[in-house]
């Protein structure tokens, strides 16, 4: 029995700029049943990462719902809106963002800072991210002193260390080579597979998006 | 804070830049303190006895006497606190090389205008008591041994004799300026034996201390105590203790306040300064700042990061400043003409002023950086081109 985990319900999204109203989004409707990893393509401009934004509760909606395990996300206030973010969802960056100034290790505890876990079962729960995404002997490095891939593997660890249902990922290969690509996938397919996370990736890449079960395309701010 | 260690970190970010504001800081406050210590130093000094006491000679030279009579006449004027009076006693003390300075003095009013000579009350009581008695200064005191009850004897000169004095009393110097090698003994008893040894220098006064209730009325009482006494057989020169003419006080104080003025002015262009520095730091980690409120962090996790590196910063750099102010201070007294002031160290006061103008400086760099940082939507963040 498929359970549905996002439900998206006549969602518009405009930017108001000076006297300009832009319209990005229009009259958005879908659902994401848990556990499915989903792709989202469409030309620059289309509105691929404001709908993530949406999603992820770092945006909120013109109009319309945005029902996630029952609870309608866009009436959430900024503050609940925050503390929702930091136990539901993982995010991935096309520029991974980690913070420069923290090693790896650092980096992935920061959400963990959040939470009322001990000092030493955030390490453990740190350490096992870091080991899932292969950067277990990486810990004590700076952001600087990783590959591309390696951050985002961070980034990735980054993602999970909190355990939450969904994650998003906004071109996550888009700055990658072709094998440090193909891992980031790779682990993007474990996540799903192994861990049962629900994932919305939005991608460029056609070879990317194989790997997902369902591809969506936005063209100018609506579904086609 | 679990957030301390990523404060600390963005404070060492820049090194040179955080090294360049905390080394303004501490200049601003080096300036803060020196500036703040000679405005307190004149303070400090007006409140001195010395601008409130005027001396009264005898106009053609110190070396004649003036009568005794004067110091009721010299009481009545208006503006005037109290009277006392003193003779240059000297004499040798086992040997010429022995020098400080013995005056005989008016007991009843003396410690009066000399708050500087500090004495229980006990030790002044034993004093007033006892005719023969005498007070040395503390540091007399530890130079020959002398303890309280110890006889000193002195070979008179000005006054010919043998003359011994028992120690009733060590006083102890007000501050750093105050002279603490005198003796003092009574008037009363040098001019009981006069009466009876040598009765044409009875009643004789060497010179008058005046000490009055407005410094800045100082020269006209002086004029109004010499024109009691023109045309007398001993007319009188009176002059503020330290030759302060009103018109020195005035354009001195002028000074004083434009430099009261510019200590503070220093703090506000040090503010100015950091919140600067800040509103960059903070300007570049606006991605940061995204990234860590899309992880959940609220804004006041980003007014804590933001303000706490404000803090560090401007902590750092007042107590750098602190720290180098205490041998400047110290060195600039040194070097200045012994006496000008009477006290000149960095006086507590100036220590909280500068370390709350350090935190002030911490808070108020942090307050538009922080608020741009909690305005600006995560979306926006992401979005934002540095
Ligand atoms: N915060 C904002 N303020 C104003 N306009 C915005 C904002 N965010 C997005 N837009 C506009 O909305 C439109 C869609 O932007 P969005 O970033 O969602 O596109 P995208 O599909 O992710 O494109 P790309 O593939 O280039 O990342 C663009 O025209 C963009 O200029
Ligand atoms: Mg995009």
């Amino acid at each position: 029995m498929e359970k549905i985990i996002i439900s998206i319900e006549n969602v518009s999204k405009e930017y108001k700029r000076d006297s300009l109203s832009i319209s990005v989004l229009n009259n958005i409707t879908f659902d994401v049943q848990e556990g499915d990893f989903l792709a989202l393509m469409g030309p620059s401009g289309s509105g691929k990462t404001t709908l993530l934004n949406l999603i992820a509760g770092i945006d909120q909606p013109t109009v319309g719902k945005i029902i996630i395990n029952g609870n309608d996300i866009a009436k959430l206030s900024a503050t609940s809106l925050a503390k929702w973010r930091s136990e539901n969802v993982g995010f991935i960056f096309q520029f991974y963002n980690l913070i420069p100034v923290l090693t790896a290790f650092e980096n992935v505890e920061l959400p963990l800072l959040l939470t009322k876990l001990s000092k030493s079962e955030r390490k453990k729960r740190v350490e096992l991210a870091l080991s899932i995404v292969g950067l277990g002997d990486r810990m004590d490095h700076y952001p600087k002193q990783l590959s591309g891939g390696q951050e985002q593997r961070v980034a990735i660890a980054r993602a999970v260390v909190t355990d939450p249902a969904i994650i998003v990922a906004d071109e996550p290969t888009g700055d990658l080579d072709k094998n440090s690509a193909a891992e980031v996938l790779t682990l993007l397919d474990r996540l799903n597979k192994e861990m049962k996370k629900t994932i919305i990736m939005v991608t460029h890449d056609p070879s990317a998006a194989s790997k997902a079960h369902i591809i969506k395309h936005l063209e100018k701010g609506d579904l086609v | 804070m679990k957030v301390l260690k990523l404060i600390i970190k963005n404070s060492g970010r820049h090194k040179l830049r955080s090294m360049l504001t905390i080394l303004g800081i501490s200049i601003a406050v080096i300036s803060f303190c020196i500036l703040r210590t000679v405005v307190t130093a004149w303070y400090v000094g007006l409140d001195a006895a010395a601008a409130n006491r005027l001396i009264t000679r005898q106009a053609v030279s110190f070396i004649f006497p003036l009568p005794y009579s004067y110091k009721e006449k010299i009481k009545s004027i208006d503006g005037v606190e109290s009277v006392s009076f003193a003779n240059w006693f000297q004499g040798v003390y086992k040997d010429k090389d022995n020098f400080f300075a013995r005056l005989a003095i008016d007991a009843e009013t003396v410690f009066d205008v000399y708050p500087e000579f500090k004495l229980t009350d006990a030790e002044k009581e034993a004093f007033l008591k006892d005719r023969s008695a005498c007070i040395v200064g503390a540091a007399t005191a530890k130079q020959y041994g002398f303890k309280v009850g110890d006889v000193v004897p002195i070979e008179g000169d000005i006054y010919p004799g043998r003359w011994e004095f028992v120690i009733r009393g060590i006083y102890q110097p007000r501050d750093k300026s105050t002279d603490a090698s005198q003796m003092f003994i009574h008037w009363a008893n040098l001019n009981e034996r006069m009466t009876k040894e040598f009765p044409q220098r009875a009643n004789d006064v060497g010179w008058y201390i005046v000490k009055i209730k407005d410094p800045s009325r100082a020269a006209e009482i002086s004029q109004k105590i010499d024109n009691l006494f023109a045309n007398s057989s001993a007319e009188t020169k009176t002059e503020t203790e330290r030759a302060f003419t009103q018109g020195f006080i005035s354009a001195s104080s002028a000074i004083i306040t434009a430099m009261n003025f510019l200590s503070f002015m220093i703090i506000g262009i040090i503010m100015l300064v950091l919140g600067n520095t800040m509103i960059m730091s903070a300007r570049e980690r606006t991605r940061e700042y995204a990234v860590l409120r899309t992880l959940g962090f609220t804004s006041y996790h980003i007014a804590g990061l933001i303000f706490g590196e404000s803090m560090i910063i401007s902590a750092l750099g007042g107590l750098t400043g602190l720290v180098l102010s205490i041998p400047m201070i110290k060195g600039i007294e040194e070097n200045m003409p012994k006496g000008f002031f009477p006290v000149f160290t960095l006086e507590p006061i100036t220590i909280v002023l500068a370390l709350s103008s350090a935190l002030m400086i911490g808070v108020f760099a942090s307050i538009f950086p922080t608020s741009r940082a909690i305005r600006t939507k995560i979306v926006d963040g992401f979005r934002f081109v540095g």
